[in-house]
């Protein structure tokens, strides 16, 4: 793994969805989203976001559906 | 016993758990008891005692010393009365001329062969034998000394072949065989209640003598594993701790906690003025029940080691020496750096971590000290690298971390399933517990890559072992529930009635795939598949199954995910909701159930309760006065990442050395140097202080007041034995730095904490310090509902309601074997040692394990040229190191192993960064290496060690 914040990012949601893809389509999503949103500190979500508004390089399809609904952090977290 | 101490009342056998009674006479007086009871014990419960010297109730009635005899009416002779079980009606006298005749002769006997020196006898005023002499009435002893086992030399100056020199080759305990009597309760107590079968009695009649291990063996070199069973059952100055020869006798007791490991063991701390003369497991104590290990019984030197630092220190630069201030210069300054921190990078800018090691009124002011006074939720604990999948796992199959026992519960299982845990050196005395049950009869199934002591020793044998390869875990798991579910072997009225029909339905067509097949799966985790069969037949269908899991579990990519699988099979086979049954945690650090109780994750507060709900906030913030962050914080990885990348600056870590314990030493490393203000909270200089700008010297557990919860949910009382040697207790320390950062907080006594914790922890609100002393100890949750604590979770329905299947895919990790690095590295722990071996290698557990080494199988090694105790070099992806190689079949060929416990080797300068899905629970058990032969060590260790002694120089006082 890499030390750039992206690419462990990357790493980790990925990781989480695996999990999640053995679940129908939509309850996945909103698994991989929930926990995102649970466990990710603003900080990391930003990172997440920079990479998907990127368009989402390296991300599993299932993760980039999540996406949708995974919350933006608020500025005052930057 | 003299009254120095008021004794823990011997009953001389063993209870009896049956449910009928008998009603018998006993001197007169009438007493009922449960039938099985001997008279000795029946005698004791209306306060006779009737003389003994070879009986005690940790160990079963033996029947040897003939000093306990009684008169039974019209029955004949004189039994014994620790043999002899009540029977309804029978008359029994106790003391008449003729037995008070016949104990005389036997005491006479005895003392005939033993010296009398008592007044300079480290056991003087501590000795069953002397106060049985003196219960008797012995006066005179008519033998002349001839023949015996206690005279160096006979009168006439000849060696005495009988005399054994004294034993002093454990460090600390001393056997002495001119003082035996042959009682044989030191060899029971280590068969029945340690379970090592260490010690035998040899020879016979006058030649009979205690005897360690094999001819030739001293009480090191045998099997023996100092538990300390042996001396505390010994009734004379044969088997003597050091300590008491040293000091003397202590003269008042203070039960309290060991800070080891999870069990949570209860001692006694016996005192002479504020000098601690000697730890005894306490009797009463509801984890252990009497019984000890090396570490809580006799490893408790490193408190007054000379490494302690006492006094405060700071410093401008990690390369600048340390210098000594007063608390409040330190103080000011660490405030002023935090202060600092914040203004320029904001409040998410800085961070806390919380002691698994240090109490639950400590942790809750460390997170409470991020939360109220920091303002954001970046706290973590050492829970992230051991059992955060535990919290994960648990929560979603059940609705709570918890585990589901408590450690009685395994007096009644039928069937275990030991995943991934070590318990005879992880977890010693639930070992020794287990041991016992296993003798009985119950069934061991062991799922390891390592063949464990408990696979097969002294009178224990695993009816199966399946020895995974490393990392496969979730697949076995999963194989397992496909027999369960395909050969019909499931509880199908426990899961309706408990669990959602649907999830079920769902899960078993899952694990029903031939896919999951252990015929398909055991080419991948090298685990046969008709052994796994047969594991799954006997746990679904053996009776009580109950499953003990320990970080082999946990500290994987996939740890959460087999956690769920664990909680499946307990849910398809119906074993949870009573004793003997459930899903069992073995947790690593004495308080690392506490710690994650009290809040410590940066996503919930105390009581496993997530930040982002406002009901919950709420009533922290109306308490506490300050609104509280409603986003998740920073785990302990992300700290480090965000540390790295420039956005967290200062952290206050307090009892834990997260540069030896986490992984990746390199990272960790990197990031401590990026922080502007580290602030170490330790007793000792530990490795993290080597980037620590700011020491806080700590105080052990016996210098507080606090309780800890042990594996079982169990809150148990801490007590301070004597005055903090640096001033202050911990908590005190953290109060005084939230003072120094603006926080109104007057804290007096630790049971002010608890209050404020009851009042806001749902799940603690009727625990109290007042509580605790009346029970002695309480099971969470205590509440309205549940008064007395919950000893067993999830009786009559799962906390989340119904309990729910999910589905568990094997995901292969991506640390990967490949031609550069072939083996796989796993890692553990070793009896004598804790954890980073912070405090044990501050002790004598040193002489049982003084460096790691690596495990290696001789068909690796010799294709290696590596040779028994030779030099080898250790390498993955991620570092290299050096340590010595232990040839041994324990481990499989392709897979390596060692432990973690000196700096030195630094095993984690080897482990990735790898980590579970859910919880960023690093993989510690997976690591792809190469082992080659070494002359000494790499670079890396040489500076790491020059970097170590450079940042842990102190400036000579003014």
């Amino acid at each position: 793994m890499s030390a750039d914040p992206h690419a462990k990012l990357i790493y980790m949601a990925n990781q989480i969805s695996k999990f999640f893809e053995t679940k129908p389509e939509a309850e996945g999503a909103a698994g991989i989203a929930a926990h995102i949103n649970d466990f990710w500190e603003p900080r990391m979500r930003r990172h997440f976001f920079e990479v998907v508004d990127a368009g989402g390089t390296g991300l599993r399809p299932l993760v980039l559906l999540a996406a949708k609904s995974i919350r933006r952090p608020q500025p005052e977290h930057a | 016993m003299k009254d120095f101490i008021i004794p823990d009342r011997d009953f001389g056998t063993p209870a009896s758990k049956a449910k009928e009674m008998v009603t018998l006479t006993i001197d007169g007086f009438d007493v009922t008891v449960p039938a099985g009871t001997s008279i000795m014990r029946a005698a004791a419960e209306i306060g006779i005692s009737v003389p003994k010297l070879c009986a005690t109730d940790s160990i079963d009635a033996f029947g040897s010393c003939r000093l306990c005899l009684v008169e039974i009416e019209g029955r004949p002779g004189t039994p014994a009365s620790c043999t002899t079980p009540v029977a309804p009606g029978l008359k029994v006298h106790t003391q008449n001329s003729k037995l008070k005749q016949l104990r005389r002769g036997v005491m006479e006997l005895y003392i005939s062969d033993h010296p009398l020196d008592c007044l300079t006898c480290a056991a003087n005023g501590d000795c069953e034998l002397q106060d049985m002499a003196g219960a008797v009435g012995l006066r005179d002893v008519r033998y002349e000394a001839g023949e015996n086992h206690f005279e160096v030399r006979n009168t006439s100056g000849e060696v005495n072949p009988n005399w054994i020199a004294k034993d002093d080759s454990n460090p600390y305990f001393t056997y002495d065989p001119a003082k035996c009597i042959v009682c044989s309760r030191c060899v029971r107590a280590c068969e029945e209640v340690q379970g090592t079968f260490a010690l035998t009695i040899e020879g016979r009649g006058f030649d009979s003598r205690v005897s360690a291990g094999m001819a030739g063996d001293n009480f090191l070199s045998s099997d023996c594993v100092s538990c300390g069973a042996c001396v505390q059952a010994c009734p004379t100055g044969t088997l003597q701790e050091k300590s008491v020869i040293d000091i003397g006798t202590p003269d008042r007791s203070v039960i309290t906690t060991c800070a080891y490991c999870g069990v949570g063991c209860s001692f006694k701390a016996e005192m002479r003025g504020d000098e601690l003369v000697r730890m005894t497991p306490y009797k009463h104590g509801k984890a252990n029940r009497g019984h000890s290990c090396v570490k809580g019984r006799f490893a408790y030197g490193y408190a007054s080691h000379k490494d302690r630092i006492l006094s405060p220190m700071i410093r401008e630069s990690i390369n600048d020496p340390w210098k000594e201030v007063t608390w409040a210069e330190a103080m000011e300054f660490a405030a002023g750096r935090m202060k600092g921190i914040i203004a320029k990078h904001g409040r998410h800018s800085v961070g806390v971590i919380t002691s698994s090691r240090c109490t639950n009124e400590e942790a809750y002011l460390v997170q409470k000290l991020t939360r109220a006074v920091f303002r954001n939720n970046n706290t973590d604990t050492c829970a992230r690298v051991c059992h955060s999948p535990t919290g994960y796992g648990l929560g979603q199959t059940f609705g709570t971390s918890a585990g589901t026992q408590d450690f009685d519960s395994v007096e009644e299982t039928d069937v275990v399933i030991l995943i991934g845990a070590n318990p005879t050196d992880g977890h010693p005395v639930f070992a020794s517990r287990l041991k016992k049950r296993l003798r009985q009869g119950a069934k061991l199934i062991v799922v390891d890559p390592r063949r464990i002591d408990l696979v097969d020793s002294a009178h224990i044998k695993a009816a199966h072992h399946l020895q995974l390869t490393p990392g496969t875990n979730v697949a076995v798991v999963t194989a397992i529930a496909h027999t369960i579910v395909t050969e019909g072997l499931f509880d199908e009225e426990f899961i309706r009635t408990r669990c959602d029909w649907d999830e079920f339905q769902d899960y078993a067509e899952f694990v029903s795939d031939p896919r999951h097949s252990p015929e398909a799966t055991q080419f991948l985790t090298g685990v046969k598949a008709d052994e796994l069969r047969a594991a799954a037949r006997l746990y679904a269908k053996g009776g009580n199954g109950a499953i003990y899991y320990g970080l082999g579990v946990t500290e994987h990519s996939q740890g959460s995910t087999t956690v769920i699988g664990i909680a499946n099979l307990a849910m398809l086979t119906g074993n949870i909701g009573r004793p003997g049954v459930g899903v069992n945690p073995l947790r690593g650090q004495n308080n690392v159930q506490g710690s994650c109780d009290m809040g410590s994750f940066p996503h919930e507060l105390p009581g496993y309760r997530h930040v982002k709900n406002d009901s919950v906030r709420e009533v922290f913030e109306s308490l506490w006065g300050v609104q509280i962050d409603n986003e998740p914080g920073l785990r302990i990885p992300n700290m480090l990442d965000a540390a790295v990348e420039g956005t967290f600056k200062g952290l206050y870590c307090q009892g834990e050395d997260i540069l030896q314990s986490d992984p990746d030493t390199k990272h960790v490393a990197a990031g401590l140097a990026a922080m502007d203000c580290v602030i170490v909270h330790d007793l000792f200089l530990n490795e993290t202080a080597n980037y620590a700008h700011v020491f806080f010297p700590g105080s052990s557990f016996l210098e507080k007041d606090g309780t800890f919860t042990n594996a079982e949910r169990r809150i148990n009382r801490v007590r301070k034995v004597m005055a903090p040697k640096q001033g202050y207790a911990d908590w005190e320390v953290t109060q005084m730095f939230a003072q120094a950062m603006g926080a109104d907080w007057h804290y007096t006594h630790p049971s002010q904490i608890m209050d404020e914790i009851a009042m806001l922890t749902p799940s603690f609100a009727g625990v109290s310090y007042e509580k605790l002393e009346e029970m002695g100890s309480v099971q969470w949750p205590c509440n309205e509902k549940s008064p007395e604590g919950t000893p067993l979770m999830h009786i009559d329905g799962f906390v989340r309601g119904k309990g729910k299947f999910i589905r568990t895919e094997y995901v292969a990790t991506d640390e990967k074997t490949g031609a550069r690095f072939p083996l796989l590295l796993t890692t553990g722990r070793i009896l004598s040692q804790y954890n980073v071996g912070a405090q044990t290698r501050r002790t004598d557990n040193v002489v049982w394990h003084d460096e790691d080494v690596l495990e290696i199988h001789p068909h690796d090694a010799e294709v290696r040229g590596v040779r028994d105790g030779q030099f080898v070099k250790l390498a993955s992806r991620s570092g290299e190191t050096t340590l010595r190689a232990k040839l041994t079949d324990r481990v499989s060929p392709g897979v390596v192993y060692t432990t973690f416990h000196h700096p030195t080797t630094q095993a984690n300068v080897i482990t990735t960064d790898f980590s579970d899905w859910a919880t960023n629970c690093p993989e510690y058990k997976v690591t792809a290496v190469q082992v080659s032969p070494s002359n000494g060590p790499t670079e890396w260790q040489e500076e790491y060690a020059a970097q170590a002694a450079n940042s842990r120089r102190i400036l000579a006082a003014e």
